[in-house]
């Protein structure tokens, strides 16, 4: 079983106090916000698509919540750019989980993916693929 | 009051009542369980008397002439006896209806009761550290019937602003809902006080016991409460059974919450009249065993003793409290030592609840993170989560020095 402290390694307690691409951009394509309603996370991501309509140019979160949940979403925001609407829906849980390089206790797992659930809703609800007025990690675990 | 400077209580002895306190957990530390707020332990005994029931005379209640439903009928009807004996209710078995636990509890009163009686116009007064139990289910019920609800506010040091409960509970009052013991601040409500204010204006007033009647002597009758609720699994007994105490004539007036069988005397297929009390309200089977282990759980609490077990809360909480304070970034919400009931919700600067319960789990801690089903009262805390520990008889001193000594390794850990 893995110990609750073995998750505080070095490069999560630093995006946790240095947080890359947070606060909020000037003119994003969509934003969506999403919640973890049992713990109180919450974090908002703003998205800048390039002209072709797929790819991230810029992105940039905001939120407030436990230190997997706020790492997770700075770790994931150097990772979008770059990648097109379609690469972000092929993400899952694995993915988020490698980057951040711990194992994470199993009810922390919602801390972990909220991250990775905003993006994916907020470029579901841009391409007119869901309608939701904001992402709940309560909804489908 | 007062802190304790020792405890009244053979806390090693009563250990041994407790299986579950002998496990390990995370890699082999012994447990520390501090969440007994949100449930406690199970002694040996009350776990007996599940197990009797279903090894020896487990049979429906009420219905049948053979002797073991007779011999279930007895038990059963005799716990709510037990529990109003227990609380100080002189109506026995009439007024205490057995529901699944205090949230059913209030559902049962605002369904009956306030479906029928609040209008436009009415107000129900509840406090600003309401649990979710009352809030909520008066919230909503009042949305159905056009009432209003209000919240007496709280002060700087987590207690209720009387002179604003003045204010608020007026001729406009239907119903004053509080809590006794907070289950996040620890504060002990004067609710004797506030039922002498809601009766001045011909309001009801009903009692939150949830967290008061698991560790002191509570008198309805002597608070005046109209209304009293509380849960079987945090004094020691199972979960899915609780207890509404109401008084006779207000349970008498008021119809069934639910309808079904047991519930009933005389059906056709036009019409049905209902069943005396209690019965009117427990509809379909019963939690049998549970009804009776919870009267075996009032057995065992009355046995060690309700004073002796509130002065060992107030012995190992005010060391709690004693403790944390001294540790940099600690903040501890509610009134000071001396004056709350047996919990500490806490949060350590720089660190989230959630992460700190995390790390505390590597201590064998298990405490509560989150916002305790009172998410309207975080939010006048201004944070989001905070992090509980709760006391119960068989907790120690020694224990809370590893919930210290975990707090200190996560504040190492993040500073």
């Amino acid at each position: 079983m893995s110990m609750g402290s073995d998750m505080y390694r070095q490069q999560i307690l630093d995006h946790y106090r240095n947080p890359r691409n947070h606060g909020e951009l000037d003119d994003p394509t969509f934003s969506h916000e999403g919640f973890n309603p049992s713990c109180g996370d919450e974090l908002e991501f703003d998205v800048e698509l390039a002209d072709d309509g797929e790819t991230v140019e810029n992105v940039a979160f905001h939120g407030d919540g436990c230190a997997i949940s706020q790492a997770s979403a700075s770790l994931l925001s150097q990772e979008l750019p770059g990648m097109t609407l379609d690469e972000i829906d092929d993400l899952d849980r694995d993915d988020v989980l490698d980057l951040l390089g711990v194992e994470v206790t199993p009810m922390r797992i919602k801390c972990a993916v909220l991250a990775e659930k905003v993006v994916q809703d907020g470029a579901d609800i841009y391409r007119g693929e869901k309608e939701l007025e904001a992402t709940s990690t309560e909804d489908d675990e | 009051m007062g802190t304790q400077e020792q405890s009244p209580l053979d806390v090693e002895a009563l250990r041994a009542d407790f299986p579950i306190l002998e496990r390990e957990v995370a890699d082999g530390v012994p447990l520390v369980y501090f969440d007994n707020a949100a449930t406690t332990q199970t002694p040996t005994r009350v776990v007996d008397a599940i197990t009797e029931y279903y090894y020896e005379y487990n049979s429906n209640v009420h219905r049948g002439i053979h002797q073991l439903s007779q011999e279930a009928s007895i038990a059963y009807e005799e716990a709510h006896d037990r529990i109003a004996e227990f609380v100080g209710a002189s109506g026995e078995r009439e007024e205490i209806v057995f529901t699944k636990n205090t949230t059913e509890a209030f559902n049962l009163v605002a369904y009956a009761w306030g479906l029928n009686e609040l209008g436009e116009g009415d107000t129900v007064v509840l406090t600003e550290m309401e649990h979710h139990a009352s809030l909520v289910t008066w919230q909503q019920i009042a949305k159905k019937t056009g009432a209003t609800v209000e919240y007496v506010p709280i002060t700087e040091d987590g207690t209720l602003d009387m002179n604003a409960a003045g204010d608020l509970i007026d001729d406009d009052t239907a119903m004053v809902s509080v809590v006794h013991a907070s289950n996040v601040l620890g504060t002990v409500n004067p609710v004797s006080e506030l039922a002498d204010m809601a009766h001045e204006q011909d309001a009801l007033i009903f009692v939150d016991g949830a967290q008061a009647v698991p560790n002191r002597p509570v008198d309805v009758e002597a608070i005046d409460a109209d209304f009293y609720a509380f849960s079987g699994h945090k004094m020691a007994g199972p979960t899915g059974i609780g207890a509404l105490y109401g008084k006779r004539h207000l349970l008498e007036a008021m119809d069934p919450y639910l309808y079904g069988g047991e519930m009933i005397k005389k059906v056709t297929y036009d019409d049905a009249t209902w069943n005396d009390l209690p019965w009117k309200f427990e509809a379909g089977t019963p939690s049998i065993s549970e009804g009776i282990a919870f009267a075996e759980a009032a057995d065992y609490v009355d046995d060690v003793g309700l004073e002796r077990i509130n002065a060992h809360e107030e012995y190992v909480t005010a060391y709690a409290y004693d403790e944390l304070s001294k540790l940099d970034g600690v903040e501890i919400y509610g009134p000071p030592k001396d004056e709350r009931g047996g919990l500490v919700a806490f949060n350590v600067e720089g660190i989230h609840a959630h992460d700190l319960s995390s790390i505390l789990n590597d201590y064998g801690v298990a405490v509560r993170a989150g916002d305790h089903c009172t998410q309207p009262l975080h939010d006048t805390l201004g944070v989001p989560a905070s992090i509980r520990a709760s006391f119960y008889l068989y907790n120690t001193r020694e224990e809370v020095d590893t919930l210290i000594e975990g707090v200190e390794g996560a504040i190492d850990i993040f500073h």
